[in-house]
């Protein structure tokens, strides 16, 4: 339980973290810590510094707008599920938020560092793939703008820099007759994801599938889009049947994990009961 | 007027200190000019050590030394005791750090001290070991099958053979009208205490004094097993099991660890600290169960169960641990017949070693695997015979008996009323309404399981006659001390040890209760060999039975003692003189009496008594039990399964106990409720999972799925008392039941909720994946 030794630094702005990346070769930004630290203790990671990104104040926060809800990429789990303004907006990040670990974890973990983490059964990405999310990272030549569905690149992988610093997440308005939901089947030991699934549907004014969005996470080794349901459900009229004839296809082509907690079998299969327990939800609040 | 304090709640003394932070652990514990010691385990499961190169270590600013097993044996340390000698038991000796070979992941290399813990953490990674990778061996039942060899000692890794029945059950299964078989797998499981190990040692180099204080459950017979390992002499031997965060039974055992530390401190002359890491526990801290059983049930028609024949390899893992042989044998096999009137059964287990973590005594030990066992054959019994499950039970259980029933093994249990107990269950929850609702649910696609479980199980080791004639060589004993001072407050010193069971609070309301005292008048102390005396720890849930025992004998023989001060004091005849509410007084007489307090006084200040009369009050008693003691209960756990994933919810779990005499009803339910929601672990997630290289698989909390409270429902439970003839109390062991109970309750009802579906077993633990798969008719792996 002890890391190898490493340098801390502690910067007052999103500027001066990018410097301090850029000057120390292997540092690690730290955010919540509860990803970083335990593989630090396990040294399974040994990174040189430590650029600890919770003094940047501008960094934390959610923010209503009309053209969408802003997260700070330093909010904490537990702040974004108590959001009322997120649930109003969005409830699929409030579930996925609530669901996340234990009360320990939601009171530091933070939305940016699970997504910059990537692990493939954290609950954040599905969601930010379904809802079309849209991240900003900032690195030494500036900002630049990372849409969700270019973001997560493999396990533990995702499109950011090693010197980038992610600060916003944004959920773009919200859609007239659309409506989302998340859930999840957790391993029992770790609590994580075995499979979750968001999926975000909107409506047309015959009551039927416009558009359909869904994003996986926990079945493969990054959080994936499950577009053959997708397809199956657009232009249907989401009755019983139609939602549980298009979750059949929700993980078409995905190349599932096998693990001790679960075959690749039973993870396909728990994808397409997710996806049905999720677009019957997201659904009903479409109406 | 403190009456009647034996059976109340008392609100436990020591939780306080403990959910305040101000606990005193090992890890606590800072002595002057201290160092830390960090041990490095081995990555394989099986492998040469060719060489081990610590030169880089040993320059490493702040390494004070580097050990290895050479360095133990060389001077003069014995491998690691075995403390249970069965008939040609094959020892494969256990060096506490390895010397050529290691066996398992985990298996102590090298042992770093450093002037500071993370120092000792770095040097680990500096040390080069050069192994040579050997096949692994990790299933306890084809290790017996030209398996990779663990130990030259142990031909086909066979630790031990052990085998006892009664009757004749090939005979009963021939005559019987069906016969069912089964094989049955009980999982492995890893202990998880709170508390990880941790030991500080401390040799004087100026008086050849050795203190080691240390997480054990145990601390005489950890002495003693110390001195025999080291050499150490024994009267120079401390040993402190301070405030211990829990141990179901890991922390019984002598460990490598701190021998190395011994060896450590004495070398260096400075105190060493050397405190487990939780992923290191994993490995390094013995588990539990692991047992692969063929069963063969033989029943009649009208559901009497005949006979029982039963196979078992125990995974003994790749070193015997302290107590390890006794806990598949005795704690197992005799106890099959269970609460039953079973008249033949039969049970052969060979312990084999594996290159995996040694496995011991785990909360239940050998208990819970015999009634698992059992409560899936007697529902295997009840699905041949299509009868209820609580139909099958109540035609088998013994019927109600004072003392002595003879089991057709060895054991006589003490007392009891099965019949009882289920029907006092089954009226609790209203048993036919819920089958009622069971079957109205299915007609919905809801699939509700009802399970059952009674159990008789064996506490409070062990009565040397039972125990000599089973191969222990000897019995284990408690005793205690019961010193009255002179403002007439008493201290109590047991031999007994409190990891978590309330003995602060619980012998002190036996001690009260004698006295007439408050309990506030009375401090217990455990765990110091050099304040308390003798007594062989806490484990089996025999604290109760046989140290409270000791306690009440000892509180006895002060109250004789104050009598002979009390007789001076009143003028009167001894003969006369009775002792009640806390005063001594003529008997007829109570308005002219000497308070408990005043005779306290006058022994340590005597104005009355005469000078030939033995001053002082106190008194020692040692207990050394006729017979063990058998709680029994009945359990029912309901649940609800989800077609689509297969997922158990628990919804209602109910529970009544036979654990004796009852000292403090809230601590026997909050044992209960700890055990019960151990079992539902084993029964629903807890799994230990070895890759066929024996690299452990589920070797951290993030896979190691224990149970945690919001997947449990609130527990209803009550309890019946048939005093056991054994002790003086009446007490039975209350520190296993749950345990043992709830892992077979959930499984069945778990098996109930799938009758539809045509299923009849399913191994533990019942994941999802596995409950799903035979739902769905899908091969379950
Ligand atoms: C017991 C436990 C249970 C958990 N259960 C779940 C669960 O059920 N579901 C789930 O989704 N997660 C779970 N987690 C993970 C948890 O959500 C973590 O908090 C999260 O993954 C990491 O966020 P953090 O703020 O703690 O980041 P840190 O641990 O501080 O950092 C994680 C990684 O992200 C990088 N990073 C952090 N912030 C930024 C940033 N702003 N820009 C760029 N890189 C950054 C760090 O350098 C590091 O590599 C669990 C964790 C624990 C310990």
């Amino acid at each position: 339980m002890f890391p190898a030794k490493f340098e801390y630094y502690a910067p007052k702005s999103v500027k001066e973290a990018v410097t301090l990346l850029a000057k120390n070769k292997n540092a690690k930004i730290l955010a919540g810590g509860h990803s970083l630290l335990p593989a630090m203790k396990l040294r399974l990671a040994e990174p040189s510094a430590l650029v600890d990104v919770g003094k940047i104040k501008t960094l934390a926060g959610i923010k209503s707008a009309k053209s969408g809800t802003t997260i700070g990429a330093l909010t904490t789990h537990a702040t974004i599920a108590a959001s009322d303004a997120i649930r109003n907006h969005c409830p699929a990040i409030s579930e996925a938020a609530a669901a996340i670990g234990d009360w320990q974890v939601r009171n530091r973990g933070t939305i940016g560092g699970s997504l910059a983490h990537a692990d493939p059964a954290a609950d954040y990405p599905a969601v930010m793939l379904a809802v079309g999310a849209e991240f900003t990272a900032v690195g030494a030549k500036g900002a630049r703008k990372i849409k969700a569905g270019d973001f997560f690149k493999g396990a533990l992988t995702t499109a950011l820099k090693p010197n980038e610093v992610l600060t916003q997440i944004k959920i773009p308005a919200h859609q007239p007759s659309s409506g989302c939901a998340y859930v999840k089947f957790a391993q029992p030991a770790s609590r994580f994801a075995i499979v979750g699934v968001c999926a975000w549907v909107k409506l047309d004014a015959n009551r039927n599938v416009e558009k359909a969005s869904i994003g996986v996470t926990g079945a493969c080794a990054n959080a994936t889009r499950a577009r053959a349901a997708e397809k199956a459900l657009e232009g249907k009229k989401p009755d019983d049947a139609a939602i549980k004839a298009a979750a059949a296809h929700s993980s078409d082509g995905m190349d599932c994990l096998s693990d001790i907690h679960a075959s690749a079998e039973y993870r396909a299969h728990l994808v397409s009961v997710m996806t049905e327990r999720a677009m019957k939800a997201a659904v009903e609040r479409a109406k | 007027m403190a009456t009647q304090i034996i059976g109340s709640t008392v609100k436990r003394r020591e939780d306080p200190r403990l959910i305040t932070g101000n606990g005193k652990y090992t890890d606590n514990m800072t002595l002057p000019h201290m160092a830390y010691m960090a041990i490095l385990r081995s990555p394989h499961a099986h492998a040469r050590i060719k060489s081990i190169d610590a030169s880089k270590a040993k320059k490493l600013a702040g390494v004070l030394a580097v050990f290895t097993g050479k360095d133990l044996k060389d001077a003069g340390i014995n491998p690691l005791p075995v403390g249970w000698l069965l008939p040609e038991i094959k020892i494969g000796p256990h060096p506490a750090l390895a010397i050529d070979t290691v066996r398992y992941v985990g298996d102590g290399v090298a042992a770093v001290v450093a002037e500071d813990r993370a120092t000792a953490k770095d040097a680990l990674d500096l040390i080069d070991v050069d192994y040579e990778p050997l096949p692994a061996n990790v299933d306890g039942e084809k290790a017996t099958q030209g398996a990779p060899q663990v130990h030259a000692e142990a031909a086909n890794n066979v630790a031990f053979y052990f085998k006892i029945g009664g009757g004749d059950a090939d005979a009963a299964l021939k005559s019987a009208d069906g016969v069912i078989k089964q094989r049955i797998l009980n999982q492995r499981l890893v202990p998880n205490a709170m508390e990880p190990r941790a030991a500080v040692a401390h040799y004087e180099p100026a008086t050849g004094q050795f203190t080691l204080y240390n997480t054990n459950q145990n601390p005489h017979i950890i002495r003693v097993l110390f001195a025999l390992t080291t050499g150490h002499p024994e009267h120079k031997t401390r040993v402190v099991a301070p405030d211990v965060g829990g141990g179901f039974g890991s922390k019984i055992y002598l460990y490598a660890d701190e021998i190395v530390a011994y060896l450590a401190s004495k070398t260096l002359g400075r105190p060493v600290k050397w405190t487990e890491e939780r992923s290191e526990n994993f490995k390094a801290t013995t588990h539990g169960r692991d047992h692969i059983s063929d069963v063969e049930v033989g029943y009649k028609k009208d559901g009497t169960i005949t006979a029982l024949k039963v196979k078992t390899w125990a995974n003994q893992g790749a070193y015997l641990s302290t107590f390890a042989p006794l806990i598949p044998t005795f704690l197992y096999a005799p106890m099959l017949q269970g609460p039953y009137t079973i008249e033949n059964v039969f049970c052969e287990v060979w312990g084999t070693y594996t290159n995996t973590t040694p496995v011991d005594a785990y909360r239940g030990a050998g208990r819970p695997e015999a009634t698992y066992l059992l409560e899936r054959a007697v529902d295997l019994v009840a699905g041949a015979v299509e009868m209820d499950p609580a139909d099958v039970r109540k035609k088998n259980l013994i019927p109600a008996f004072k003392e002595n029933y003879k089991t057709c093994m060895a054991y006589v249990y003490d007392s009891g009323d099965y019949p009882a107990e289920l029907e006092k269950l089954l009226k609790m929850v209203d048993y036919p309404k819920l089958r009622r609702e069971q079957q109205a649910a299915r007609k919905q696609g809801k699939y509700i399981g009802i399970g059952l479980s009674t159990y008789v199980e064996i506490t409070g080791a062990a009565p040397a006659q039972v125990a000599v004639s089973l191969g222990a060589g000897a019995a284990l004993v408690e005793s205690a001390l019961v010193r009255v001072m002179p403002t007439g407050k008493v201290q109590v010193m047991t031999g007994s040890h409190s990891h978590g069971q309330g003995h602060e609070t619980t012998f002190a309301q036996i001690v009260a209760d004698q006295l007439g005292l408050n309990v506030e008048d009375v401090e217990v102390m455990h765990g110091d060999t050099d304040k308390v005396p003798f007594g062989a720890g806490t484990y089996g849930s025999r604290s109760q039975p046989v140290g409270g025992a000791a306690v009440y004998i000892a509180t006895q023989r002060v109250i004789e003692r104050g009598k002979k001060l009390a007789t001076h004091m009143l003028e009167a005849a001894e003969a006369d003189v009775v002792f009640e509410g806390g005063k001594y007084f003529v008997q007829g007489s109570p308005s002219k009496a000497v308070s408990f307090g005043e005779v306290a006084l006058e022994a340590h200040w005597p104005r009355k008594v005469p000078a030939d009369v033995e001053l002082g009050l106190e008194a020692s008693a040692f207990f050394n039990p006729a017979n063990f003691t058998f709680p029994a209960g009945a359990h029912l756990a309901v649940v609800e399964v989800d077609p689509d994933t297969g997922k158990v919810d628990l919804t209602r779990y109910a529970a009544v106990d036979d654990v004796g005499k009852v000292i403090n009803p809230m601590i026997v339910d909050g044992q209960l409720h700890g055990g019960v929601a151990q079992g539902v672990g084993q029964a629903l997630w807890e799994n230990t999972v070895y890759d066929e290289n024996g690299q452990l698989l589920s070797g951290s909390f993030m896979d190691y799925a224990m149970p945690i409270a919001s997947n449990l429902p609130l527990y209803e439970n009550a309890r019946i008392e048939t005093p056991s003839p054994v002790n003086p109390l009446g007490a039975k062991g209350a520190g296993e039941t749950g345990t043992i109970a709830s892992t077979p309750a959930v499984a069945n009802a778990v098996i109930d909720a799938l009758k539809p579906f045509g299923v009849k077993h399913i191994d533990l633990p019942l994941t999802s994946e596995k409950v799903w798969r035979a739902m769905h008719s899908r091969v379950v792996k």
